[in-house]
């Protein structure tokens, strides 16, 4: 079997550049397993994050040919071969060494949100068809390749007003539960600021678990915010009883 | 001079944050202690975000006859009676209150029609019993927990790795480690330490485990004065991946033959007919395991040397409901398009029976204030574990653990911090940059796997055992003279560095024990003794620290109480 050459940024948080490697290119191979190969015989420095190795984890994500993936699922042969493979931290996060990324914003942001809260002598029982729904959210790995595309964080560095997908996702899955009871329309709009999101379903595109984020998530959660704020009825009517919809 | 370093002070110190140290977490913030939570990795990135199958808790919610007598004596059965029946019990008695309570915080399992917890059959147990969403329910669990943790106010800390618990004379006083990210070292001061660190799968070259699972809370329990116990009986799960070579070993869960995936071999023979009638594919693990691995090694493999799993006789939309992540893994990284032909799998190292050993009720060691669950504690599942218990066991566990640690810390001072200690874990973590030579941990790694995975494997004997034993020693001088490129900053090399000592001890425990048991049980071929042995029934093999060395000890298993004994009796 022939080389494929990669370019893979060497750096920290004062900068850094492409460096090459040769890996000898095996049936099936992923670009994690070239990262790999490059560990164990050129730099054993090289700094990578991984765990399950089968795209259930969310670990591996990075930019390759410029192209927001899971290392672990982005096979070689899908690639162009008589080129070098460009393998890139992701763009939004803070660089902390080669392809690790500083993540921590993330968990931030996770802890505004207030938990599952159950209605008050709610009978644990739920049908199928309202469990798929919400379970569609709760497939979410924490890739973070969707906060890495938004263009709201990607481009205009809203990190301070805004969620992120990833985190719309996460409400959406608690707001639909068919046994929750709390309200989180407040906190997308003022704190997570979900007006920001226009819809340009870049999240979407690059999400390993195929979640419809923008459609099935974000959407319905923007039209939640506007039934509470927007509608003067439903807005004097929130104002009366303090519950939700 | 511990001002040096970064110190952090705790009443509860977890180290390791899948389902059992979140569970304990969670319930030792309850219980009114500070808790600190220690990994390796990202929060929710830890191996329970990798089970599959399900939950065991006898709901029976689809199969109204289950109940915990009928789970506990599936459990004794599967571990061939060497489980600590104490924990057995527990275990099957609390086990659907905790699937209960991870519902109340959020949790979404799939439903039978009439809108309960919907249950799935799986290998060895009698009733429907795994609780499950889809195949990801760990990814489920995981998440409920991590959130429920941290929204009680659980300390996280992130990407820290600890490489030596401190002592104050005979009890714990905490843990020093070194944060991945720029190298420094951090000191925990704690009154408890809960380990539930998981498993030590990355001794095999063949495995379901990440880069994680290197034996690190078994090693420095050991370290510490800690026994360890049941170290032969390491679970060879039957089907993980076989091809393409990078993704060898990764878990095809049992919940393919849950929901009605057949094995045969590549003359489309049900082979299992040939070493479990009864149960055929839904035998457990240890069984099905030796038979794939027979039927290869008898020349009625597949093209990959592994055996054919086929669920495509099921209807396409029932196989991507049931097995989503199933259906993706084979499709993206196999080709193989699972609801029209067979899979590849076979054998992969997967979990680890033994383990610290703990008092049932509270997990605590040997050692006053340290805990273990969960994947690094022995007891509950004997000489081999049932799929799904694993999930079960991190939950039980897990809280009794926090419970006990949290009660621990309210009777006890706070512990000394000893110098001296904290100077020698840090001049033993900066060594290795100091080497001009010596050889890459990643060869030494590599050279580990290959001597695990050819002589402590699925089937064993004693010439292999011995010669297994002697490549450690080579190994263990090797590794003490690794040199590490680089500098501290998120050094993947300078890490392994560190994580090939509890690997070398941890394989160096289960080639002794495997040595010692002169029988065949559950989990533990022997070639060279292939049958039960009545002596060994009652007996569990004890390994704790002599000097520099290994002290292995025989310790009899206690009497069963004779209303355990009625139950297991029982035919069903």
């Amino acid at each position: 079997m022939p080389d494929a050459t990669f370019k893979i940024f060497r750096g920290d948080r004062d900068g850094g550049e492409l460096y090459e490697y040769k890996v000898p290119i095996a049936p099936g191979m992923v670009v994690l397993d070239a990262l790999h190969y490059i560990q164990a015989h050129d730099a054993p420095d090289l700094a990578v994050r991984w765990n399950c190795k089968a795209g259930k984890c969310g670990s591996c994500s990075a930019e390759v040919n410029g192209r927001p993936r899971l290392t672990c699922k982005t096979r070689l042969d899908a690639l162009p071969l008589d080129q070098p493979i460009t393998v890139q931290p992701m763009k939004s996060f803070p660089v902390l060494k080669d392809l690790v990324t500083d993540v921590s914003w993330n968990y931030r942001v996770n802890k505004k949100i207030p938990p599952f809260t159950p209605r008050p002598n709610v009978e644990w029982k739920m049908d199928q068809r309202e469990v798929d729904r919400v379970q569609e959210f709760r497939k979410c790995i924490e890739c973070f390749l969707c906060q890495n595309v938004c263009h709201v964080l990607r481009d205009h560095e809203k990190q301070e007003q805004f969620g992120g997908p990833r985190f719309f996702v996460r409400i959406a899955g608690l707001e639909m539960h068919p046994l929750d009871g709390l309200s989180r329309t407040e906190l997308l709009k003022e704190e997570l600021g979900i007006g920001l999101c226009n819809i340009t379903k870049c999240c979407t595109e690059v999400c390993p678990e195929d979640i419809h984020i923008t459609d099935n998530a974000i959407i319905p959660l923007k039209e939640r915010v506007v039934d509470d704020f927007y509608d003067p009825v439903r807005w004097f009517l929130r104002k009366l009883s303090g519950k939700k919809h | 001079m511990t001002e040096k370093y970064e110190i952090h002070e705790h009443d509860v110190l977890i180290i390791g944050a899948g389902g059992a140290g979140l569970r304990a977490a969670i319930e030792a913030l309850a219980e009114g202690a500070s808790v600190g939570v220690v990994c390796k990795s990202l929060l929710g990135k830890a191996h329970t975000v990798m089970a599959e199958g399900g939950i065991a808790a006898a709901m029976a919610n689809v199969d109204a006859s289950d109940d915990w007598r009928t789970h506990f004596r599936d459990t004794m059965r599967g571990g061939k009676f060497l489980n600590n029946w104490r924990m057995a019990q527990l275990h099957a008695q609390e086990a659907p209150e905790r699937v209960r309570e991870l519902e109340q915080w959020g949790a979404l399992f799939d439903r039978t029609a009439d809108g309960n917890i919907l249950q799935r059959a799986f290998g060895g147990h009698t009733f429907k019993r795994l609780c499950h969403v889809g195949d990801r329910t760990g990814l489920e669990m995981i998440r409920t927990l991590q959130d429920r943790g941290v929204h009680l106010g659980i300390d996280v800390y992130m990407e820290c790795a600890i490489t030596r618990l401190l002592k104050d004379g005979e009890r714990v006083a905490g843990a020093f480690g070194y944060w991945r990210e720029n190298g420094r070292f951090v000191v925990f001061r704690a009154k408890s330490v809960v380990i539930a660190t998981g498993g030590i799968g990355k001794a095999w070259r063949i495995t379901s485990n990440s880069w994680e699972y290197t034996g690190d809370g078994m090693a420095l329990a050991f370290d510490a004065g800690a026994e360890l116990m049941d170290m032969e009986f390491v679970q060879f799960h039957p089907t993980g991946m076989v091809w393409p070579p990078g993704v060898q070993g990764i878990l095809v869960t049992e919940a393919v033959r849950g929901e009605g995936g057949v094995l045969r071999n590549k003359d489309g023979e049900r082979f299992m007919e040939r070493y479990d009638p009864e149960r055929m594919d839904l035998s457990t693990r240890d069984v099905v395991a030796r038979a794939i691995y027979t039927e290869a090694k008898e020349g009625r493999g597949t093209e990959h040397g592994g055996a054919y799993l086929d669920i495509s006789h099921k209807p396409p939309e029932y196989v991507k409901k049931k097995l989503p992540s199933m259906y993706h893994q084979f499709r993206e990284l196999a080709d193989v398009d699972i609801t029209k032909g067979p899979m590849e799998v076979g054998p992969t190292c997967h979990y680890m029976m033994g383990g610290i050993r703990v008092d049932a009720e509270t997990a605590q060691a040997n050692v006053p204030g340290m805990f273990a669950a969960g994947e690094a504690a022995a007891g509950l599942h004997g000489a081999n574990r049932l799929g799904g218990n694993s999930l079960s066991d991190l939950l039980v566990f897990g809280r009794r653990a926090g419970q006990a640690a949290a009660e621990h810390a309210k009777q006890t001072e706070t512990p000394k911090l000893d110098d001296a200690q904290v100077e020698e874990a840090t001049r033993e973590m900066l060594e290795p940059f100091e080497r001009r030579d010596g050889d890459s941990p990643y060869d030494v790694h590599r050279d580990l796997q290959e001597t695990m995975q050819n002589y402590v494997g699925i089937f064993r004997r004693e010439e292999d055992l011995k010669q297994g034993l002697a490549e450690i020693q080579g190994l263990k001088d090797r590794a003490g003279r690794v040199h590490v490129d680089g500098s501290r900053l998120f050094n993947p090399g300078w890490h392994l560095a560190r994580d090939l000592k509890s690997l070398l001890t941890v394989s160096e425990a289960v080639a002794l024990s495997a040595l010692e048991r002169q029988e065949s049980r559950g989990a533990h071929s022997r070639i060279d003794f292939p049958q039960y042995d009545e002596k060994w029934s009652k007996l569990n093999n004890i390994i704790s620290r002599d000097g520099d060395g290994m002290r292995l000890r025989h310790a009899p298993i206690a009497e069963m109480p004779s209303d355990l004994c009625v139950i297991l009796e029982k035919k069903k």
